[in-house]
Formats: C-alpha cells, sequence, structure tokens
C-alpha cells in the first residue's frame, strides 16, 4: 500500500525526523489559508499523487505572494499529472502540499529496501539525491552506500554516522544526520514498511538536516496491526477495477492488452500471460482467483474483466489439482449466464474429473473453446480475438 | 531415494485444528503411507486430545519427544506463524514445511535471523509444500499427479509447480522428489539450495527449474549450476510480460528498480548451460529432450 508525501512526513515526524513544515489543502482556498498560517514569503505548492516524478511533471512549484500560491493551487489541483510511473494518461491531483520554502544547499537520497539475499532491511545512501537513483546506481554504483541492518541492533550510531559522512552530511550535521537516519530505520521497522525513499534528504544553508521529500509503501501482509495507516489510503489514487478485485479476494491487475485472463495461482497466472503473448497477442489483464476458483469468485472476475472495453476475449486456465473440474466448470457456466457473455471464451481445465467438467461446458449449450493445454489455449483464444 | 523427505519421516502439523490444517491433513495422511508418517499435532489448548486419530500435544518439542518426528508442517494463520516457525526451530527439528500464505516481511526477517546457527531447514513460507510420490506428501499439493520417478521439481509458485508435474507424469516420467520453495521475498529454501540436494540424490536424473520474476535468485541458482551441477537443468520463469512496479500476486514477484525481469534470468541460466523454453507448455517435452 501507499500512501501521500504529506502522510509520510507526519509519519517521519513521528520518529523524530526533521521535516519542512507544511498544510495539506484539497482545495485553492485551504491551499492560500495553509499559506497564511506557514508565515514567510516563500512556499512550495506540491501535487500529492501516489506516483513519482512530479516535479519533472510540472507538478511542484515555489509562490513567493499568496497570490501566486493562489494561482498555482488553481493550476495544479484537477490537472492530469503525467510523470514516468503515472502512464500518459496521468493522474488526477485531488490534494496539494504547502510547504514553507528551504534554503537548500545540498540534495542527498536515502532509500531502504528489504534485501533477499542477505535477509535484512537495506540502507542506501548516496550524496547524488534530487536525480533519477536507478541512473546513479547503474552508472556510478560506488557513489551508492549501503548497509544491512542486524535487526537485533537496529541502525547503530557508528553506522548511521559513517553513512551521513560519506553522503557528504558536514561535521557539525552528523549528529542531525544520525537521528535522521535511525529514525528512518525505526519508521521503516515499527511501521511494516517495504519501501522508504527520501529524495532529496537536504542540508540547508545553517546546516540543518531536512527531509524534503517522503515516500512510504507498506507490506500488504502487515496492514492487519496497522489501522492508523489503512486509514491513510486514499482509494482515487488506485485503480478501481484493482480495488473492485480486492473486495473479492482477487488478485488483479490491468495490463494493456485485449485477452482478459483468469487463473488459478500467480505463477501459473503470470505462465498464461506470457503464453499468449508468446502467440502473438497481449494480455488484458493478471488475475489470480487463488484456491477456490467458486462460482462466486468466477463471477466477480468475469464482470470485473469484462468491464475493460478493450477485452475483446477470454482464456480460463484452471489448474484444478485439489479443487475439482466439475465444480469449476459450473462456476464458469453460471458465470458465463450471469454476465452474458458475448466475446469467445477458451477454458483450459486440469486435474479432478476433468472429464466431467468439459462435458458440463458443452451441455451448457455456450459458445464456449475447450482447449488441451496452454500453449492450445492461448492459440485458440488468439485466433478467436483476430477473428472479431 | 529422494531428497528431504521419504516414507520413513514422521511429521508434527502445527496448526491441525484449524480448518485448512484439518483438510489438508486427512489428504496428506491417506496419501501413499501418510498414515504411518503423520504422527503428531500441535495445539496448546487441545493438548491430550486427538485429531482423527493423531495425538495433539502442548508444543512442538514435546511432541517431538513423544513421537521422535524430525520435521514439521505448518498451517497456523499468519499473524502466529512465524512463532510457530521459531518453536520448531527451538525444538530442533530438521525440517519445518511452512504452508502459510501471507506472513508479514518483518517477521520472517527476524525469524531468519534467529534461524542462523541452527540445523533447521525451513521451506515457504507461502509455498505448496513437498512431496516424494508414492511415499510421503507434506503440503497443499495434488497427490493424484505424481508419479514415483527420477525427475526433480523446484519451483516458487503453487500451481505452475502442478502443471509441470503434470507434463512429466503425461510424458511418462516420474519425479523423485517435488519441491514447492514458495513465493515470498524473505523465505527458506532456495532454488539454489534445493539443487545441491538434488545433485547430490543417486535417485535423482535430471531437474526441472521453475523460476518467476522478482529478485536474483534464479540467476544465484544457475551460477552454481555452471559451477557444480552434474545433472541437466531445464527451466522457465513466469513473467515475461509482468510490467515493472506491479506485484503479481506473490509478494516476491515484483520487478523492482529494473531487477528480476524474466528476460534477464533466461538469458543468466541459458548462459549457464540451462535449457530454457518460453512456452510453458513444454516444459515437460524439454526435460525430456535433455535425458
Amino acid at each position: 500500500m501507499k500512501i501521500h508525501e504529506y502522510q509520510g512526513k507526519e509519519i517521519f515526524r513521528k520518529f523524530g525526523m526533521a521535516t519542512p513544515r507544511g498544510v495539506p489543502a484539497f482545495t485553492v482556498d485551504e491551499a492560500v489559508a495553509a499559506a497564511r498560517s506557514l508565515g514567510g514569503d516563500v512556499w512550495v505548492v506540491k501535487a500529492q499523487i501516489h506516483a513519482g516524478g512530479r516535479g519533472k511533471g510540472g507538478g511542484v512549484k515555489v509562490a513567493r505572494s499568496h497570490d501566486e500560491v493562489r494561482e498555482l493551487a488553481g493550476r495544479i489541483l484537477g490537472m492530469q499529472l503525467v510523470t514516468h510511473q503515472t502512464g500518459p494518461a496521468g493522474q488526477k491531483v485531488r490534494r496539494l502540499l504547502v510547504e514553507e520554502g528551504a534554503d537548500i544547499r545540498k540534495e542527498l537520497y536515502v532509500g531502504m529496501v528489504v534485501d533477499r539475499s542477505t535477509q535484512r532491511v537495506c540502507l542506501m545512501a548516496s550524496s547524488e539525491g534530487g536525480m533519477d537513483i536507478e541512473e546513479v546506481a547503474a552508472k556510478t554504483p560506488e557513489k551508492i552506500h549501503k548497509v544491512f541492518i542486524d535487526p537485533t541492533k537496529g541502525l547503530t550510531d557508528a553506522e548511521a554516522d559513517e553513512v551521513a559522512r560519506k553522503i557528504g552530511i558536514p561535521e557539525a550535521s552528523v549528529a542531525q544526520g544520525r537521528a535522521m537516519l535511525q529514525g528512518l530505520y525505526r519508521a521503516f521497522d515499527e511501521t511494516d514498511a517495504s519501501l522508504a525513499e527520501i529524495n532529496p534528504l537536504i542540508v540547508t544553508g545553517d546546516g540543518r538536516v531536512i527531509a524534503l521529500d517522503a515516500k512510504l509503501n507498506f507490506d500488504s501482509n502487515a496492514l492487519y496491526r496497522h489501522p492508523e495507516i489503512v486509514a491513510m489510503r486514499d482509494l482515487d489514487e488506485e485503480d478501481p477495477a484493482e480495488v473492485e478485485a480486492s473486495k473479492s479476494d482477487l488478485s488483479y491487475i490491468s495490463l494493456d492488452g485485449n485477452i482478459g485472463c483468469l487463473v488459478n495461482g500467480a505463477g501459473l497466472a503470470m505462465a498464461t500471460m506470457d503464453t499468449i503473448k508468446l502467440f502473438g497477442a497481449e494480455p488484458a489483464n493478471f488475475l489470480d482467483v487463488g484456491g477456490g476458483a467458486t462460482t462466486e469468485k468466477v463471477t466477480e472476475a468475469f464482470k470485473i474483466m469484462l468491464r475493460n472495453p478493450k477485452v475483446k476475449g477470454i482464456l480460463v486456465n484452471i489448474f484444478g489439482g485439489i479443487m475439482q473440474c466439475d465444480t469449476i466448470a459450473n462456476g464458469i457456466v453460471a458465470a458465463a449466464r450471469e454476465t452474458h457473455l458475448s466475446v469467445p471464451l477458451v477454458v483450459r481445465m486440469k486435474g479432478t474429473n476433468e472429464d466431467i467438467g468439459r462435458q458440463i461446458l458443452k451441455d451448457s449449450g455456450l459458445p464456449i473453446i475447450a482447449a488441451d493445454n496452454m500453449a492450445d489455449a492461448a492459440q485458440k483464444i488468439v485466433a478467436a480475438v483476430q477473428q472479431v | 531415494m529422494s531428497i528431504l523427505i521419504n516414507r520413513d519421516t514422521r511429521v508434527i502439523t502445527q496448526g491441525i485444528t484449524g480448518k485448512t490444517g484439518q483438510f489438508h491433513t486427512r489428504m496428506c495422511r491417506d496419501y501413499a503411507d501418510g498414515r504411518k508418517c503423520y504422527v503428531a499435532g500441535v495445539n496448546p489448548k487441545k493438548a491430550g486430545e486427538d485429531f482423527e486419530g493423531i495425538p495433539i500435544y502442548a508444543t512442538v518439542k514435546e511432541a517431538k519427544e513423544a513421537t521422535g518426528a524430525t520435521v514439521s508442517v505448518i498451517y497456523v494463520p499468519p499473524p502466529f506463524a512465524a512463532a510457530a516457525i521459531d518453536e520448531a526451530v527451538d525444538a530442533g527439528l530438521d525440517l519445518v514445511v511452512c504452508i502459510t500464505e501471507g506472513i508479514p516481511v518483518r517477521d520472517m526477517i527476524r525469524t531468519r535471523y534467529r534461524m542462523q546457527g541452527r540445523k533447521t531447514l525451513l521451506l515457504g513460507p507461502n509455498c505448496p509444500g513437498v512431496i516424494t510420490p508414492d511415499e510421503l506428501k507434506i503440503g497443499i499439493m495434488p497427490g493424484h499427479i505424481h508419479k514415483k520417478g527420477r525427475i526433480g521439481v523446484i519451483s516458487r509458485s503453487g500451481t505452475l509447480t502442478y502443471e509441470a508435474v503434470g507434463q512429466l507424469t503425461e510424458i511418462g516420467l516420474g519425479q523423485s522428489t517435488a519441491v514447492g520453495i514458495g513465493g515470498d521475498p524473505v523465505n527458506g529454501l532456495k532454488h539454489i539450495d534445493v539443487l545441491r540436494l538434488f545433485n547430490d540424490d543417486p535417485d535423482t536424473d535430471a531437474v526441472v527449474m521453475i523460476g518467476e520474476i522478482g529478485g536474483t535468485d534464479e540467476e544465484n541458482a544457475a551460477r552454481w549450476v555452471k559451477e557444480h551441477m552434474t545433472k541437466p537443468v531445464v527451466g522457465f520463469i513466469a513473467g515475461v510480460t509482468a510490467p515493472p512496479g506491479k506485484r503479481m500476486g506473490h509478494a516476491g514477484a515484483i520487478i523492482s528498480g529494473g531487477k528480476g525481469t524474466a528476460q534477464e534470468k533466461l538469458q543468466v541460466m541459458e548462459a549457464c548451460g540451462i535449457k530454457v523454453t518460453r512456452n510453458p507448455a513444454e516444459m515437460g517435452k524439454l526435460l525430456k529432450s535433455v535425458i
């Protein structure tokens, strides 16, 4: 789960990390009121969307008067902000963060992820802040410093100080750097984060170390113990189809192709998508119905796939295993009837009672195309879609 | 022979009284020599009772002492599953198979840290389990698709493992052991560990290795194969069509920072002498072509 920058900064502050003073705003008037309450004579108006690259896309602007805040807030609120992470359609801006301006002397980068090979949280830091960090990692990997954190000790004073010095935090500010880095680890650990990033972390003209940005993602498996984080979820930022699917316990992801896929198991679902591509078409989605492909779940899955106007055909690939194919076949028939399915449907079922399952599909009178294996299924749906 | 488990293995079920635990304990007990192998269950509140004749103990330690079991399987719900692994590790079991899906990564980081220097091996979490056909099934895979034989199978996903097994069985190739290592980012045995075991197993002739996007485990395994493996390995990687930054169902299946793409994994595997296919319907055929 992702949250907005202003929410990330609220969490940062709870862990003693310095951030600029700022106020979230949902309207132009609120933005101006925010600038007034902050005082000073320079403000930054920042679009709040979950994607990165907001500055380059025109979603972050500096204002030097209340009128300018008004004008910029009016321009940014409601715009379709396009960044390298939003896709060409962009994301509509519904919230702003108005912050006091900062006197930036240095821009640094700090990030945290779970490293799979060491099975620890990895702190990554670089003197090259404010830029595309993936590019820094690719071109100058020596400029990225890493610490693999011992879960029983946390980020130690010595480790934090060393990183702070390596990324160019001046000696007089190292203690602040330590507080920032240790705060970030505690925030990461205690909120069950899966990713944390401060880009840029800045050193100001007067030597203060401040998190100018905040990005936090959370482990969805741990949300049950963080109601305060669940409360920060912003459904406007998520794909409505994915939200709908998650309510029915379906794992769904929208893609750009025109063949809907309904599969049980994440690995098999990816393999099915790959097979469609192998035979010259593109999948419209990833959809894992999980272990229990019940009539209700299959029906819901059909509805979600069919809401996508690009879908010109559906491929169902179920490896029955413990679930019996006759049960699955009944579910598919019921789902096809209930949704008045009008696009070609290819079904490949494997497992117990395979033959009975096929007979059920055949006897339904519905134009369901049966397939023997994954490759056969993919070829049949690609051919059927091309004929439409 | 086989790897990890055989008909002489004795198994403790942690979470035997839950709905999932009950269902799969029945299925496993009814498979091959399961009746003899499933000797104990654990639930502190139901110690002294039994589940359909399988005695229930308060702790893993007590169950181990009473029955001599050396392996456990875990169906405990996610908030308590990491602690269940810790308990099995502290009891000094040889192998823990954790089926539970949805354990927070933070819990697994601590559990894996505790396991350093201990003898216990962990399979999973979020895995289908392990099966040595015609001997013992520990996990949620459908037993009937398997056939005893000499091919090893390793995979990160559940149904895709069944797919590979089904294809092998269909063309007459049985399996020595099939191992599902699970789709979580922080887990126990990895491809490389299971390949090592298959390499040392005199009853395994060749291995099917199935991976998916995310991480670099497949690449590490491939490099090990190039240096050490004396048996043919074939492979498939799921997720060629997966876009970066989108988590494909499994917590570990995500392309992040441009790392862990299927193309990259396939290239490394090929460069290390592993024959790969881009058509998952042909995993069985591909294996047949190398033996």
